[in-house]
């Protein structure tokens, strides 16, 4: 085939392909920022008068329905997100750049078996855990707690840094390290101030992909948290029915609810690739 | 890799053995808490135990199993999630290939394509879900609106026992097809360049060097996508839950969603257990596999870096 058809064969592909991928976000962006009688409209139109009442009644926390007001809790489930987030992920942070470390530059007697079975989390079926451990969070008073979801948000995102720190630190050649010890520097100091600041780029990546898989964790708290402690995910869901056919405020929830995520993501975009395939491939 | 062989005294030589358990520790310690109930579901699976029924309660051994023999809602789920992860895993791997194909070369517009489509695979799946739930919706929907274009007035998406899987399946490669896309971009772009030269100055034709080089050379990526790729379908929950809570009827019915149902609709602890530990064996024999692949990927890379 001649090179001018090629060019435009392969324009088109791309073009039909951007509108797949694309097109549901543009799509729930305008209707959250249409009325109920725009979304109901058909066929859809493009050209509406933009309203922000689907946000102004999200983020006021009332809802004018037909039958009086209803009090919407979504704004208490984008915070329980960001709690649950940013602690499982600092949490994992603690724990796991330690043990990378010791997993990266040490050979010892079953590490690899540990390092294997905290990589095998990852991979069990999890409601494997969730279900026998609803039953044990109601011994523990654990049931509805910060605390006890934190902890298991660890499943998701402790195997996730481990495995991309411990690649950062195998990467990194040791002998730096080596020459700073054998300058009399105490082994805290040598991982403080030479590993970790070398190990930073996968540790920022690791941290950033941990914080998204746990905002989009979805199982975790629909079988551990009710509604007060429950994020986005599971909030949206309940709210769907709550909201009834008050589209426009779903669209608006949806929204709210992947924006930090995708803004994120463009952020951060060439770390991301590293991190999704655990660093394996390096782009 | 490399070990620590300081010369350092013989007392702090102890503390070095020890060293790597005491950071590695933690991390076990929180993670064993985790393992507790996973033995508790392989009892609970061996056990007559329905939370209605408390006294009831009794070993089985592994009637559980044996009753899903004869089962056919057991074999509904297998069937399910089987049709569920070949039709999403095969139609990903497809396009995602066929897209890393398009976007190959680095040019700007094509870095900025790539990054684009990242984007649905940041969404999480259950709110992709319900995204598309409002799109399908019969009474606004657009993609209803879309196919009653084409002809098709009375295409009910998820609520259609006859379309409900295309619709979560659709769902799925939403989501998931720019993941594989991801990794076969990274693979394509870190092959080296000098058969693809060799084959353009001696003019071998596209098809030939896609079949005979690229893809060879790109295997090992393609593997490590796909088992990656398997592990999550066969286990998929919150794209089907988000959409049908497994419905209509059992047509979504795959195992965790069936797993879910029966501990806390139906309160049966020991069938929703016995049902889990058969997903379990299944993924980690693909975790096996996957693990042991990603070793040899990464091993490659070093060896060339």
């Amino acid at each position: 085939m001649p090179e001018p058809v090629i060019r435009v064969l392969r324009g088109g592909a791309l073009a039909l392909i951007l509108l797949f991928f694309l097109f549901p976000i543009l799509w729930i962006l305008l209707m959250s920022f249409q009325t109920n009688a725009d979304i109901l409209r058909i066929p859809p139109r493009l050209g509406f008068t933009p309203t922000l009442s689907n946000y102004v009644a999200l983020l006021s926390g009332k809802l004018a329905t037909s039958s009086g007001t209803l009090d919407i809790t979504f704004l208490r489930n984008l915070g329980n997100s960001l709690l649950l987030s940013v602690a499982s992920v600092a949490a994992s942070l603690v724990l796991g750049v330690p043990a990378a470390y010791a997993f990266a530059r040490y050979r010892f007697r079953l590490g690899e078996s540990i390092a294997f079975t905290l990589l095998s989390f990852r991979f069990a079926p999890p409601l494997l855990v969730l279900l026998p451990l609803s039953l044990y969070f109601q011994i523990l008073g654990l049931t509805n707690t910060y605390g006890g979801l934190i902890w298991v948000y660890q499943l998701i995102t402790l195997p996730l840094i481990l495995w991309i720190v411990r690649g950062y630190f195998e990467d990194a050649s040791p002998d730096i390290e080596h020459a700073y010890r054998v300058d009399g520097h105490s082994w805290w100091r040598t991982f403080t101030r030479i590993a970790i600041p070398l190990a930073r780029p996968g540790i920022a990546a690791a941290g950033l992909l941990a914080f998204i898989f746990a905002w989009n964790n979805f199982v975790f708290a629909l079988v551990l948290a009710s509604a007060d402690k429950q994020p986005v995910t599971v909030g949206a869901l309940a709210f769907v029915t709550a909201a009834g056919i008050q589209y426009g405020q779903i669209a608006a929830a949806i929204v709210l609810s992947i924006l930090p995520t995708l803004a994120l993501a463009l952020y951060a975009q060439r770390w991301l690739v590293e991190g999704l395939s655990l660093g394996a491939v390096k782009g | 890799m490399s070990d620590f062989t300081l010369p350092v005294p013989a007392r702090r030589w102890r503390a070095g053995r020890l060293l790597p358990y005491l950071l590695s520790l933690p991390s076990l310690l929180v993670c064993i808490g985790i393992v507790i109930p996973f033995v508790a579901s392989a009892i609970y699976s061996l056990q007559r135990y329905n939370l209605a029924f408390p006294t009831g309660r009794a070993f089985i051994g592994f009637g559980n199993y044996i009753s899903f023999l004869s089962d056919p809602s057991f074999w509904n789920t297998v069937e399910v999630s089987v049709i569920y992860t070949v039709a999403t895993v095969g139609i990903e791997l497809l396009l995602g290939l066929a897209i890393a194909m398009l976007l190959r070369e680095r040019t700007f517009l094509n870095n900025v394509i790539s990054v684009a489509l990242m984007l649905p695979l940041m969404t999480a799946p259950a709110l992709a879900s319900l995204m598309w739930k409002l799109m399908t919706n019969p009474g606004f929907g657009v993609l209803s609106w879309a196919v009653s274009l084409i002809g098709l007035s009375n295409f009910k998406w998820a609520s259609d026992p006859h379309t409900a899987m295309l619709t979560v399946v659709l769902v799925d490669i939403w989501v998931y097809t720019p993941f594989i896309m991801i990794l076969l971009l990274a693979g394509l772009r870190s092959l080296p360049p000098a058969p693809f030269e060799a084959a353009r100055l001696d003019g071998v034709p596209a098809r030939f060097v896609f079949f005979r080089v690229t893809l060879p050379m790109l295997s090992p990526f393609i593997v490590t996508a796909c088992l990656f790729r398997l592990l999550d379908s066969i286990q998929q929950f919150d794209i089907i839950y988000a959409m049908t809570q497994g419905g209509p009827g059992d047509s979504l019915m795959v195992f965790q969603v069936g797993a879910y149902l029966d501990f806390f609709q139906y309160t049966n602890v020991g069938r929703s257990a016995a049902l889990l530990m058969v997903l379990w064996v299944i993924t980690y024999f693909l975790s096996d596999r996957f693990v042991r692949q990603w070793h040899k990927l990464r091993e490659r890379r070093q060896g060339h870096a």
